[in-house]
């Protein structure tokens, strides 16, 4: 990894702009081959037929203070991962690290006091937040859970202090402890599943799709403030997300992920000017544009993704590649898995004809897409 | 750009324009709730003509489905109520008025609907065939054979490969975007001459969201059915449609071609809108944010229902209602561009009168 991160730095002193500027900041969240399978059961006896390989052998690093932004269709691993990481459910393999803390093979005490460095912000404002609990509590809980002499929240004022302290600091009212979840709209719900997070002086925050439930005029507040709570508390995010527009807003670098795996990574500019795997370049071409001028060339991709129970073999996008097809079927991508590789400083790709993707190929591709093909059958499982 | 404005003035009980296909009227549908009443479509007017793509772009809650479900009257009365003024006309129908026998063979024979969710949306105990006969067989009198050839045809239709095999399966053997491309055959088994589709796309990731899209193009451009597109992604609305309304708790506040309404917005709450979408230009600024949240529909505002959020308010706002009629061209239901009761020259002063003229 060398100094390559494009972000402008001019435009990294205005308010909720990228931190990570021209030098690589230190590692804080270190993954490194991280597994995680799903048994299938089957048969009369329930034995165990198969696995759903969700996390498949992921590596990469989270650097302090920025936002890593994780992107890909539903089903490709991408919650499964952050929840994993934090260990809201344990790995099947592989080993990472929080400041250079290990966090899977943390017991007991320890494993508490690392689980206050990591918290999360789930996807639905509704369903993570206990219905028959105020606000009070929903947030006091785990101010409750991770109490100690040191932080004094075993004390009922200081909670209550703090709990009002959060609550204002992501934009509601202090007097709003003694309400319920149903009082509020689904923004307001979604702070105080921030303030429940940023409670417990976290370094390291899990956004799980935060703004995906939310209409655009919601998800433009919660955005900003996910951003200025970043400056004001040093936050480190995880961004997790489907959208490609809200990844590339907030995100400093950006991971895409395919079928369990990350098969592109670099800093955010880089990533959207100038994606090498041939499914970043067919993810990025389908997202409208809200101008409609701008008619875009776009490679629609064929089919459905393919049941991680059974993923491809050699590359798991080798059956709805646009580039493969171009390239007269090359027998390595079934063959072969493709390694990760740094094509440029911190550009990383595994495809092995990421070389070929160019404008030229792109726009011939897209020129000649089908428009309406017929979707594959997600192979009888 | 042809000036057809997709606003006409409501309730007026004259014949319908030949021109169009569908006219809605100053249409009312509220909703009598304990608590009281939710209007939530509050006098909403727009026509489609034949082959024409109206997009209907709005937040959660703003009353685009329910305009759908009204038209398609589906909704359970009561709840629901629509005005006695309101008039929805079809091909010289006025289908408020239809009895039921005759507004079910108006159902996907004439308009079909697509909804949101594939999976909620097809029955889980019948293969899809069955479905998309039974379609078949309620609006045509043929034998059931005859009926499933015409669902393998239009599986075929939607680009489902293998169809003979695919009539057989049940929902749940169905990817989501499969199952929105059975949907979609369905509407267009009996060719439908308007589709409304209500947010088709949402519940799909990009790339079959792409996919979708395209087949939807592809078939309004094959059959010539008009399409009245539901969404809140203004990106699926630049791509589709080339006429837009754009709706604010029950109320149409702007419309025009695709165009004007997304390069030149002239309501506020659209301008806000636009403007709250991240995009790769607005990287490291703050995002720009529409204040507040939607007014609870128990309890509006007097005056304009976005002035309370609205950053060009000013003292027409609060006491006065802006009616999209009212306006000149009937565009925009706002004070900055029509002279408020008792306040003179309106502060947008308005460029496209010439072109009015001349058209």
């Amino acid at each position: 990894m060398t100094e390559r991160a494009v972000p402008s730095v001019e435009e990294g002193t205005a308010s909720g702009a990228p931190l990570a500027g021209a030098e690589a900041a230190p590692t804080l969240v270190d993954i490194r081959n991280l597994v995680k399978y799903y048994p299938i059961h089957g048969g009369v006896l329930r034995r165990k037929v198969g696995d759903v390989k969700a996390v498949d052998d992921v590596s990469f690093d989270v650097r302090r203070g920025e936002v890593f932004g994780l992107v890909g269709e539903s089903g490709c691993g991408k919650s499964t991962l952050g929840r994993t990481l934090i260990r809201l459910q344990p790995p099947t393999g592989g080993s990472a690290s929080i400041d250079g803390e290990p966090i899977f093979t943390k017991k007991g005490a320890d494993l508490k006091r690392l689980r206050r460095r990591m918290q999360i912000i789930f996807q639905d404002p509704v369903g993570s937040l206990n219905p028959r609990m105020p606000i009070s509590d929903i947030i006091g809980e785990g101010l409750l859970a991770q109490a100690d002499r040191e932080n004094g929240w075993g004390n009922s004022a200081n909670r209550t202090k703090r709990i009002e302290d959060y609550l204002e600091a992501v934009g509601l009212r202090r007097d709003f402890t003694r309400r319920y979840p149903h009082e509020f709209s689904g923004g307001q719900r979604q702070r105080i599943g921030i303030a429940r997070a940023l409670a417990l002086d976290p370094e390291f925050v899990v956004c799980d799709e935060p703004v995906s439930a939310l209409d655009v005029s919601i998800q433009s507040q919660i955005l900003n403030l996910l951003l200025d709570l970043r400056r004001e508390f040093n936050l480190t995010y995880l961004f997790i997300a489907h959208n490609l527009s809200v990844v590339q807003y907030i995100s400093d670098r950006v991971g895409v992920m395919y079928l369990g795996k990350i098969v592109e990574l670099a800093p955010v500019e880089e990533l959207y000017e100038n994606p090498r795997h041939p499914y970043t370049v067919a993810l990025l071409s389908a997202v409208p544009d809200s101008d409609p001028r701008t008619r875009k060339k776009r490679i629609v991709l064929r089919g459905d993704v393919p049941s991680p129970a059974a993923p491809p073999s050699g590359c798991r996008f080798h059956t709805r590649c646009w580039l493969r097809e171009r390239l007269g079927n090359p027998e390595n991508c079934v063959t072969e898995e493709p390694e990760f590789r740094e094509i440029k400083g911190d550009h990383r790709v595994a495809c092995h004809w990421a070389e070929k993707v160019t404008e030229g190929t792109v726009e011939k591709a897209a020129a000649e897409s089908v428009t309406i093909d017929t979707a594959e059958p997600i192979s009888a499982v | 750009m042809a000036v057809t404005k997709s606003v006409l003035p409501g309730g007026s009980g004259r014949p319908p324009s030949l021109d169009n296909l569908l006219e809605v009227r100053d249409l009312h549908t509220h909703f009598h709730v304990m608590d009281g009443v939710v209007r939530a479509v509050d006098g909403v007017s727009f026509a489609i003509r034949p082959g024409q793509t109206l997009g209907v772009v709005g937040e959660s809650g703003c009353g685009k489905s329910v305009t759908a479900l009204t038209i398609m009257r589906l909704l359970d009365m009561p709840p629901a109520r629509i005005g006695e003024t309101s008039e929805i006309w079809f091909e010289g129908r006025d289908l408020l008025r239809l009895s039921e026998e005759e507004m079910r063979h108006v159902r996907g024979n004439d308009i079909a609907m697509i909804f949101q969710e594939p999976m909620t949306s097809l029955n889980p105990v019948f293969t899809v065939g069955d479905q998309i006969a039974e379609a078949v067989m309620q609006h045509h009198a043929v034998k059931r054979r005859a009926a499933m050839d015409k669902a393998i045809d239009s599986l075929k239709a939607v680009g489902i490969n293998n169809p003979e095999r695919r009539v057989m399966q049940y929902p749940h053997e169905l990817s989501g975007g499969m199952r929105q491309r059975v949907m979609i055959a369905m509407a267009l088994s009996c060719d439908p001459k308007l589709i409304i589709a209500d947010e088709p796309t949402t519940a799909l990731d990009v790339t079959i969201q792409a996919q979708i899209l395209e087949l939807i193009r592809t078939v309004q451009d094959d059959t010539g059915a008009a399409l009245m597109l539901i969404t809140h992604d203004l990106g699926v609305v630049a791509e589709t449609v080339h006429d837009a309304i754009v709706m604010y708790s029950g109320r149409v506040v702007e419309t025009g071609t695709v165009e004007e309404v997304l390069l030149a917005p002239k309501h506020p709450y659209t301008e806000g809108l636009l403007s709250s979408i991240p995009s790769k230009g607005k990287r490291g600024a703050r995002l720009n944010v529409i204040k507040g949240t939607v007014p609870n529909p128990l309890n509006m505002p007097q005056g304009c229902n976005f002035a309370p959020r609205c950053p060009y308010r000013f003292d027409a706002c609060g006491p006065h209602d802006p009616r999209i009629e009212d306006a000149n061209p009937p565009d925009v239901a706002c004070w900055l561009y029509t002279a408020a009761p008792g306040h003179g020259i309106p502060p947008r002063v308005r460029p496209r009168v010439e072109s009015e003229a001349t058209a």
